[in-house]
């Protein structure tokens, strides 16, 4: 998908016209002599995946790809054309009936996908056309269509703003289903058009279709009455999204740029892959095992049958004729059809029944997770969303956790701590009482301790509240209301919180970003409250209760690059200012040195506190200067090519000489028991990677906080900060610091013992790792004749000997470029990421299980993940007991069907040797058919969903456990062998001792015999008790279900067998069971010999329990020895604890 | 390819199980939902198993030793008759044999009992190498025509091709089994000490199994009338005489004839013995076969030469567990023994080691 996109991007550049022009309203312009309407595609989206004629082909084609469909196809269509033994409904009607159940669960998503894009495509809109406005279908419009949309109607297309009914030529807009970002961010129509749009004669030039969605250049040529062409510059604030909601606006009107397919969302959209768990994989190796084992069979079989038929009076005795048919078939085909006929009579070997139950078990197996209610959170009311079964099972293999902070980690909760004003600090009270255990020790500062001057400290508060890109939230009852529903509507979070925007504060406050709100609150505690905006007017309320008005001039946007944002505002007296607030790193380099000094102190304790901090800084422009920035920034706006550059160095150039006037820090406090879970998925042995865009300082203090670091973890830094050495080159710092590190890590490091177990004894030491975005690019992308892969192996060698990486300033790309690269190293190991942000969606989609927290920062990572969890610390569970029990569950689900149909076909095998290779079958048709059906598929199955070989709490409670299971072992190739080994052992038990006792067939006590089907009879009798015994044996957890399920299904055997046996059926050809059954159980012999066997059969693995026995008990008796000995394991300090106050300097443990 | 985001929603609540209907609700808090139901947990310990151990050991081997015992008591006389060798009185007939022969060859068997049989005999034949058990043979039947059904009777089921038709004439029974029906004459003479032939009584009633002889196989109309019942069918090909002549006895004859029954019942193994006659207990005085010489006069109808197969007639007394076979009695001793040895074993490393795993497992 990312190459596809990058492709994508590329692939426009080579494209020879590079922009498109589009005439507003279809209207020619003087400036081009002839028209010439370009040609661009429909409105429609499709996404729906069959129609109505195509959906029997199309779906049948798409289900036998899959290849086991397809195997049981072929042998169905065998049973059909070859003479075989078995009817061809044995196989015929499973395999129909399986395909029925997938083709109609396919057929009623895609009719569902009909109805999502019959409701967009046909959706009535309004265009204008030729001065009157039309109601057109949604899929009818062109691009030049002039459209309008009123509030709360999502654009139908593409649009540029051409007029809204706001006063102050803007309107809102809210993206949440495109980007989750709920906030509402406001665009502006493009300048000086005219009122009238009838008369409005104008074209756009604008780029080709590309899927970012922030990312727009165009450019309007408006044409008034023969005057020259007036341009204007399009941005991305100018263009609004087909999916976005219009908001607080009444009606806009826009004309259509891009539509339908080349929508930025149609063309964002991601296929959601199919992700395979690696328990499927093994299921595949183990099938074509099986697959051989088939073939191989039949192959004996067939060259033993003609070896056998050529020793004279063998093939064809006087007994037994063929038919003129038989006996005119050509011998190769002959051969070939008994190789196929052999094949079908052992195909059960390679149930349908195990993929059916396969399916039905995570099916049924993913409701357990949705039905826990430990995992309901009753701030939000939901519980845990799955949004596939197929993985339930690759949430106990997991090797790599990559973590989001903001949002996943931490709360994403702001909260403004304290601030700095020229040196000296100030501290609010009050936000004490909220952090539980965390009581500024020098009592409750009063508001404003006298200690800057009074100048500085108002000048700061100003700052805090002019230099941001909040909204307030209007004030209306009606405007409230629905800003309210939608927020429900869109992410269920922001009604409920109260905290951030909640309507009980005495104005709700939206952002695209909490810490602006949190600041801006931040001013308010200190008695200065940002009003709003007044066209162009902003607002501030001062302590003094006086209203003071600020013209907005320009707002320098934040951008990740930058890392800061600056505002110039002219104030009642005419004087320009700049306030330009951002992070320390990009604000210390354009003030006075002397300033930085007094401040930084503060800034880098804040920071290793866990604080998000942030310098504000301020500028008083001259005349000249503001002209100078104000045409620059004009200029550079207009431009269609290179804006975003241009607008940089008018920004860089504006923002400099400034003088800092003090430092902001907010709190993002953890989420709850977030250091418990990570201690938890630690001690099972999964590697935890931290991905995030923030600075690397509040970074690694969360990582503290979490534990992720510990004090004595020896951390390798690598970047851009470690990279700076006296003028050489980076790449050759780097590569000696790769080396260096790589020594220290990997080849020092005590050879680990078998992969995953980190011991955490502390004879090892434990290594972190921090790399931060730009030189993560460094390694990954380094120039090609470097040697680029070298660095990604070294670097891959480290990571996978620290215990925890951090990852910084990391672009959302970034972060699926490195959960691919973890996924494809060596070993392939099992990743698992989990955020809640829309930036967390490209690793979520990487990963082999996304998880999706229900945060606070809209839908769509949950949308996109695989499983949705309410909280952070539900990961724990979710994990190390939910996943554990699945990948048991499943593991032995499959180990125990491929051993069931061992022992179950083999016999039949045997007794190919003692019929004459003729491919009787040994069992009646009927046990054939229902052994997987009805006779041991209920138990397997009860057994499957209900199994919890060692208790949830135990589980929980000792996070090694996880490491038992971890890397696959229960689906490994050993395990594998001894099933099928014990399958064998079982299966020749089964069948040479009943041909013992059959060698003297008169086995009741009237003398009369027995024939071929009591031997079957007697065998599968057998069979189906060991298996089911087997099973039982194996169940360490007997609930009703349990009982009800084994012991029916046993009843149910011996029900069955008499009731079919009991009766002569109309509709059979054959009456061959007839009273084989009863006659059998009254057979003193037949009743010892199934008993001796079940229980031979069952003595090595009785033998193997007991022997086990030492280590057995010792996951289940760890209970009451865990408990006695909690300390180290189990910390009770509260999860609400705030980021911890190291009395260390983390800095003393980098290395640099 | 294409899905957009905005049904991205919908899908969610298709895939999801349950996901839709219980979002905005708490879970149920009960036992099944919450994995909690009560549950027997079952630890198997050495405390449990090695009593079982024991206690499986001494079952078995009583009941080894019991059936060993038993099956050593019958008596089983064994005696092949097929004539492959020279000097066996037949010889000749095996040679001679044709189908079309209308003179039956005979030839007698002498033998000697060493000891006396004491309860009721049994009398099986036996045949080796052949394959009743094939899969061509074993469909080679039609159920429905042996349950009296007329219209199966007049048409045939073409699993019994090529025995279903002979010149357009449906054969009554059809099918292979039927047509390779066992038709030796077996007789059993004893030679008193005197030198007279005694001619041994032989049970033909009660070697089938009684469901089969009463609801499994019937003959066609209910009619009393055996040869208008079959009229308008032929004999299977390789047969004497037609399906209603195979006895004199009305309750015996027809399809509920018990050799035809008895044959119809396919041998699991290619050696297989079938029950021919019952030589019933006279009285408690004499034993029902003595000891003494006895000459088995065969008419030697059935050819196996063909095949390389061998016949055989074995006379057995029957015991509470069947025929004699020792094997179950040695499984059974042997089963016993061997779990007996385990639990002993067992129950040393349990002593020797459990304790000290059990002191070893609390600290850690």
């Amino acid at each position: 998908m990312l190459r596809r996109r990058l492709n994508r991007l590329f692939g426009r550049d080579e494209r020879k016209v590079d922009s498109r022009t589009i005439y507003v309203g279809h209207r020619p312009c003087p400036a081009t002599e002839a028209l010439i309407p370009p040609k661009f595609c429909d409105n429609r989206i499709v996404s729906s995946k069959y129609t109505v004629w195509n959906f029997l082909p199309k779906n049948l084609f798409e289900q036998f790809r899959r290849i086991a469909n397809f195997y049981f196809l072929i042998i169905f269509l065998v049973q059909v054309i070859v003479d075989t033994p078995t009817s061809p409904v044995t196989s015929g009607l499973p395999l129909f009936f399986v395909i029925t159940v997938t083709a109609i669960k396919q057929g009623y998503e895609d009719w569902l996908r009909h109805k999502a894009d019959n409701e967009v495509n046909k959706y009535l809109v309004t265009v204008l056309e030729d001065g009157r406005r039309a109601c057109k279908e949604s899929e009818k419009i062109k691009v030049g269509d002039v459209v309008e949309v009123v509030e709360d109607e999502t654009f139908p297309c593409d649009l540029i703003l051409l007029q809204s009914s706001r006063e102050d030529e803007t309107c809102f807009v809210t993206t949440a289903s495109l980007d989750g970002e709920s906030n509402h961010k406001t665009h502006y129509t493009v300048p000086d058009t005219e009122r009238n749009l009838e008369s409005l004669s104008a074209t756009i030039e604008c780029e080709q279709p590309q899927p970012d969605l922030y990312k727009f250049v165009g450019r309007m040529h408006i044409y008034r009455n023969n005057q020259e062409p007036a341009v204007r510059s399009l941005g991305p604030e100018n263009l609004l999204l087909k999916g976005a909601t219009l908001k607080n606006t009444q009606k806009i009107y826009g004309v259509a740029v891009y539509s339908g397919m080349e929508t930025k969302m149609a063309l964002n959209y991601q296929g959601k892959s199919q992700k395979r768990s690696a328990v499927e994989k093994s299921i595949n190796a183990f099938l074509l095992v099986y697959l051989c084992i088939l073939v191989s069979k039949a192959l004996v079989c067939t060259t033993l049958k003609y070896v056998w038929q050529n020793r004279p009076g063998q093939d064809e005795p006087w007994y037994n004729q063929k038919t003129q048919k038989e006996k005119d078939a050509n011998l190769y085909l002959k051969m070939f059809t008994d190789f196929l006929s052999f094949m079908v009579l052992f195909n059960f070997i390679i149930p349908v029944s195990m993929y059916v139950t396969v399916e039905m078990q995570k099916f049924l197996g993913s409701f357990f997770i949705s039905w826990d209610k430990d995992f309901f959170d009753p701030e939000i009311q939901e519980g845990a969303l799955v949004n596939t079964s197929d993985l339930n099972e690759e949430l106990g293999q997991v090797e790599y956790v990559f973590t989001d902070k903001t949002g996943t980690l931490t709360q994403n909760n702001m909260e403004f701590i304290e601030c700095c004003i020229d040196g000296f600090q100030y501290k609010y009270a009050d936000s004490g009482t909220e952090l539980d255990g965390f009581c500024v020790t020098d009592g409750p500062v009063n508001i404003l301790q006298q200690k800057a001057g009074r100048e500085k400290e108002e000048l700061f508060l100003r700052a805090l509240c002019l230099c941001h890109t909040v909204q307030v939230k209007e004030a209306t009852g009606q405007g409230d209301g629905v800003a309210d529903g939608v927020e429900d509507q869109v992410d269920g979070v922001m009604g409920l919180d109260g905290e951030t925007v909640g309507p009980a504060d005495l104005g709700g406050f939206i952002a695209s970003s909490p810490d602006e709100v949190a600041l801006v609150k931040g001013a308010m505690k200190y008695g200065f409250k940002f009003l709003g905006m007044e066209s162009k007017n902003m607002r501030v309320m001062n302590r003094n209760n006086d209203v003071e008005t600020y013209e907005l001039l320009h707002v320098l946007n934040f951008d990740p690059v930058r890392r800061r944002m600056s505002v110039i505002v002219r104030t009642k007296s005419g004087d320009t200012m700049l306030f330009c607030k951002g992070a320390d790193s990009s604000i210390f380099p354009r003030v006075r040195q002397e300033e930085v000094d007094r401040i930084r102190m503060h800034v880098e304790r804040n920071a290793t506190e866990g604080y998000r901090t942030l310098c504000v800084a301020y500028k008083l422009l001259s005349r000249e200067e503001y002209d100078q920035a104000d045409t620059g920034l004009r200029e550079a706006k207009l431009a269609l090519q290179d804006r975003e550059e241009k607008l940089m160095a008018v920004y860089n150039q504006v923002e400099t000489g400034m003088s800092l006037i003090g430092a902001t820090a907010v709190e993002d406090r953890l989420q709850e028991e977030a250091a418990e879970t990570m201690e938890a998925l630690q001690g099972a042995g999964m590697k935890v990677w931290v991905l995030t865009g923030d600075k690397m300082e509040t970074a690694k203090s969360t990582c503290y906080a979490c534990r992720l670091f510990q004090r004595s973890t020896e951390l390798l830094e690598l970047t851009v900060r470690t990279l700076v050495d006296l003028g050489r080159k980076r790449e050759e710092r780097l590569h000696e610091l790769l080396l260096d590190y790589h020594k220290r890590a990997v080849q020092d490091a005590p050879p680990i013992k078998a992969g995953v177990t980190r011991s955490w004894s502390s004879a090892n030491q434990d290594y972190g790792f921090i790399i931060d975005g730009a030189t993560l690019s460094l390694v990954l992308n380094s120039s090609p004749e470097s040697n680029s892969s070298c660095y990604k192996s070294l670097f891959l060698q480290i990571c996978q000997n620290c215990t925890t990486v951090l990852c910084c300033r990391m672009a959302p790309l970034q972060k699926a470029q490195i959960v691919k690269m973890v996924k494809n190293c060596k070993g392939s190991p099992i990743t698992l990421s989990i955020g809640d942000g829309a930036n967390d969606v490209s690793m979520i989609l990487e990963a082999h299980v996304g998880i999706g927290i229900k945060g606070r920062e809209g839908r769509q990572a949950v949308r996109n993940s695989d499983y949705a969890i309410p909280k952070l610390k539900h990961l724990k569970k979710l994990l190390l007991g939910h996943g554990h029990l699945y990948y048991v569950r499943i593991a032995h689900l499959v180990q125990y069907f491929f051993y069931k149909n061992l022992c179950f076909i083999l016999p039949q095998f045997l007794y190919q040797f003692f019929c004459g290779y003729s491919q009787q079958p040994l069992y009646d048709a009927a046990y054939l058919t229902m052994y997987n059906i009805c006779f041991t598929s209920m138990p397997i199955l009860a057994n499957s969903l209900l199994e919890q070989h060692i208790c949830m709490e135990v589980l929980m409670d000792n996070a090694a456990l996880y490491r038992d299971v971890a890397k696959n072992a229960m689906l490994g190739w050993g395990p594998f062998l001894y099933w099928t080994l014990l399958g064998v052992y079982q299966g020749l038990l089964f069948f040479f001792g009943v041909r013992f006792l059959f060698s003297n067939p008169a086995l009741q006590d009237n003398g009369q015999v027995f024939g071929n089907w009591s031997y079957g009879t007697i065998v599968f009798t057998v069979l189906v008790f060991t298996v089911t015994l087997k099973l039982a044996m194996d169940t360490r957890h007997w609930t009703w279900i349990n009982h009800f399920v084994i012991w029916g299904s046993l009843a149910f055997y011996m029900f069955f067998s008499f009731f079919w046996g009991g009766i002569i059926w109309p509709f059979l050809r054959q009456q061959r069971l007839y009273f084989v059954f009863a006659n059998m159980l009254s057979s003193v012999s037949a009743w010892l010999i199934i008993i001796l066997l079940i229980l031979l059969s069952l003595l090595p693995e009785i033998l193997l329990l007991v022997l086990r026995k030492p280590r057995g008990p010792h996951s289940r008796q760890k209970k009451p020895v865990v408990q006695s000995g909690v300390g180290e394991t189990q910390s009770p300090r509260s999860s609400a604890r705030p980021l911890l106050m190291k009395t260390f300097s983390d800095e003393s443990n980098t290395i640099l | 390819m294409m899905a957009s985001s905005y049904n991205a929603k919908e899908d969610g609540h298709v895939t999801v199980p349950g996901g839709g209907t219980i979002q905005n609700k708490k879970p149920d808090n009960t036992a099944f939902k919450q994995q909690r139901l009560p549950a027997w947990q079952p630890i198997l310990t050495a405390g449990t198993v090695l009593p079982a151990f024991f206690v499986i050991g001494l079952i078995f081997i009583p009941i080894g030793i019991g059936l060993y015992v038993t099956s050593n008591n019958i008596k089983e006389f064994e005696i092949d008759y097929t004539g492959t060798d020279m000097s066996s009185p037949c010889f000749n007939c095996s040679q001679s044999f044709s189908w079309n022969s209308t003179r039956p060859c005979t030839c007698a068997l002498p033998f000697s009992l060493e000891q006396p049989f004491e309860s009721n005999v049994f009398m099986y034949y036996g045949l080796s190498n052949f394959y009743q058990n094939h899969r061509r043979y074993v469909k080679s039947r039609d159920d429905s025509q042996l349950n009296g059904d007329t219209t199966s009777l007049m048409n045939p089921s073409k699993e019994c091709e090529p025995y279903a038709r002979n010149e357009k004439m449906p054969i009554a029974p059809c099918g292979a089994i039927a047509n390779s029906m066992f038709n030796d004459t077996l007789d059993l003479y004893y030679i008193d000490p005197n030198g007279t032939r005694i001619q041994i009584p032989l049970m033909k009633k009660g070697i089938a199994w009684w469901t089969d002889k009463h609801v499994k196989f019937r003959n066609p109309g209910g009619n009393p009338n055996l040869t208008s019942a079959f009229q308008g069918t032929t004999k299977p090909i390789n047969w004497r005489k037609p399906v209603y002549e195979l006895d004199t006895d009305a309750e015996n004859n027809g399809f509920i004839n018990e050799d035809f029954i008895v044959w119809m019942r396919t041998a699991a193994l290619p050696t297989f013995r079938k029950l021919y006659r019952i030589i019933q207990k006279k009285n408690n005085m004499t034993p029902t076969l003595p000891r003494g010489n006895y000459t088995l006069e065969v008419t030697y109808n059935y050819p196996v030469r063909s095949f390389e197969g061998r016949k055989r007639v074995i006379l057995s007394t029957i015991s509470w567990m069947g025929g004699k076979n020792p094997f179950l009695g040695i499984a059974y001793i042997t089963v016993g023994s061997v779990c007996f040895f385990l639990g002993v074993v067992l129950l040393i490393i349990h002593h020797k080691y459990g304790s000290r795993n059990n002191t070893a497992d609390i600290p850690n």
